[in-house]
């Protein structure tokens, strides 16, 4: 195995791999909390006029802590006929689920945890995982909502997988690769129809797969209008209901966390990830930029990221919640063959041209 | 064979999922709760995925994890939870014929055994990683030589589909 050097810095395999478990940590905490304070303190509160917390450091930026600083001193109980070690498995599968994802995401030219040929598909196939975490988590707490919540957000999660795997079609068939790095790379040296002043970015070649994309992260991440699995006016809040203390707060990261790990892969597939689809960002000797690029690259893609949580949260605060025959039928009928048609025609596409 | 060839990352790697997966199967089947059944064969499964990765076949890997955990033991947990998983240990999970399944079981393992060591023998997997099968080989063979064999077995999975819609409708 070569030596991975990061900044120009040989580091032993043991200092790499204390890098990378940082490194995972930095990448789904960070994007977590920044989302829950800008989005779900801040955000919401102005769309609600009223100006959410504000006591707890400047604009209430420590409220977050305050927060973590609560669920962690609760006291762990669990329902007494529940199934114990189930009940405490199922929130850390969630939170595992998140973790495999952050493994593929690129966030520079050499800064990534692992350069896997089969990247976007191993991120749809992992982040399936969390399906079987929230279905126990239904069962294990032994109470007829949360039953209802884990069959619920399992009935949703597996409809809305295929439209989201079948839009991710269209992105591999015009990169002709599954491997995000090289996906990043295509967007950004490419042209559209010959035309090369804006690279490629496959959120407009590709914006039918986009649109059903963002729709089916919607519904995974299980934000309204597809929260029925914790639907509060009928469920109490579905899987979650007998979860308190720092158990609700796995729960509570693995909902915002993956919502920012999802964010960075709709980035990486259709807004160009770590780069700017320009010929002054010096795409055409990027090797000889790539320590500088390892540093800006991550805050570019984070950018991208809060741009798409943005839209995430916006609908999420604006729209009610579907009927679970709507949301499948809206999954079935209009969802995948949507998607199925878009491949057919990026396929011809790429023949053609 | 020396003990320096055997104690490689990879032997040690294997033997340590093998027992894993054994335990885990065994446990499938010696549990008394559906669920937790479901869950140990869960475990198997997974371990079955991590194997691929040791082989190497990356792709087989991943297809694992999303065909196999993501979708057929979610929708097993479904099924199961919707009729009769109930909290706590059940008598009556085990059948009274399990003992026909052993016969069963040593047949397959004895069937497996003698294809696996009659197409491989001793062959081992090149050193030179860019020899081994990608993701691009699989689907050139899949649409290449492998076309009409693909062909049917969807007509298999579209039959199964049309069947379970048949038995699903009411009217």
């Amino acid at each position: 195995m070569s030596t991975m050097s990061v900044l120009a810095v040989d580091l032993p395999y043991w200092a790499q791999s204390l890098l990378r478990v940082l490194g995972g940590l930095v990448a789904v905490l960070l994007p977590a909390g920044t989302i829950v304070y800008v989005f779900l303190f801040k955000m919401m509160s102005f769309m609600q006029s009223r100006l959410g917390p504000m006591e707890a450091g400047p604009f209430g930026s420590m409220q977050l802590f305050a927060e973590v600083g609560k669920w962690l001193q609760k006291e762990d109980i669990y329902p007494e006929r529940a199934d114990k070690f189930i009940f405490k498995l199922a929130p850390l599968i969630v939170l595992a689920s998140t973790f495999l994802l952050v493994a593929v995401v690129p966030f520079g030219p050499d800064a990534w945890f692992t350069n896997f040929e089969a990247g976007i598909f191993y991120a749809l196939a992992v982040s399936s995982v969390s399906v079987l975490g929230i279905l126990i988590a239904g069962w294990a707490s032994a109470n007829k909502y949360s039953l209802l919540g884990g069959l619920r957000a399992a009935g949703q999660l597996i409809a809305y997988e295929l439209p989201m795997i079948l839009a991710v079609i269209g992105v591999v068939i015009q990169a002709g690769s599954m491997n995000l790095q090289d996906i990043v790379l295509a967007q950004n040296t490419g042209s559209m129809f010959g035309w090369d002043g804006l690279g490629n970015p496959y959120v407009l070649t590709q914006f039918v797969g986009f649109v059903v994309f963002m729709i089916a992260v919607q519904a995974e991440l299980t934000q309204a209008p597809f929260d029925m699995p914790i639907a509060e006016s009928e469920l109490v809040s579905g899987y979650m209901t007998e979860y308190s203390g720092f158990r609700f707060l796995i729960f509570f990261i693995g909902e915002f966390a993956t919502a920012g790990v999802f964010a960075m892969i709709a980035s990486i597939l259709f807004l160009g990830g770590w780069g700017v689809p320009f010929a002054w960002f010096g795409w055409s000797d990027i090797d000889s930029i790539d320590n500088w690029m390892n540093i800006v690259g991550p805050l570019i893609l984070f950018t991208k990221m809060m741009l798409v949580v943005f839209v995430i949260m916006w609908v999420r605060f604006s729209y009610p919640r579907f009927r679970e025959d709507q949301l499948q039928r809206f999954a079935w009928k209009v969802l995948i063959p949507i998607s199925l048609v878009n491949i057919m025609v990026t396929a011809i596409l790429k023949v053609a041209f | 064979m020396l003990a320096a060839d055997l104690l490689v990352a990879q032997n040690i790697g294997f033997g340590i999922i093998a027992v894993i997966m054994v335990v885990g199967a065994l446990r499938v089947v010696t549990t008394s709760n559906v669920v937790h059944a479901a869950l140990w064969l869960v475990t198997v499964l997974a371990g079955a995925a991590a194997q691929y990765v040791l082989l190497a076949a990356e792709f087989v890997a991943v297809t694992q994890v999303l065909v196999y955990i993501g979708a057929v033991m979610v929708l097993f947990l479904f099924g199961t939870m919707l009729t009769r998983a109930r909290i706590g240990s059940e008598k009556e999970v085990n059948n009274k014929n399990w003992f026909m399944g052993v016969p069963i079981a040593v047949l397959l393992l004895a069937t497996m055994l003698i294809a696996l060591n009659d197409g491989f023998g001793s062959e081992e997997l090149p050193a030179d990683p860019d020899t081994l099968v990608n993701t691009q080989m699989i689907s050139d063979q899949i649409f290449g030589p492998y076309l009409l064999p693909f062909w049917a077995l969807s007509f298999v999975l579209l039959a199964a589909v049309i069947g379970a819609i048949v038995l699903a409708r009411r009217d």
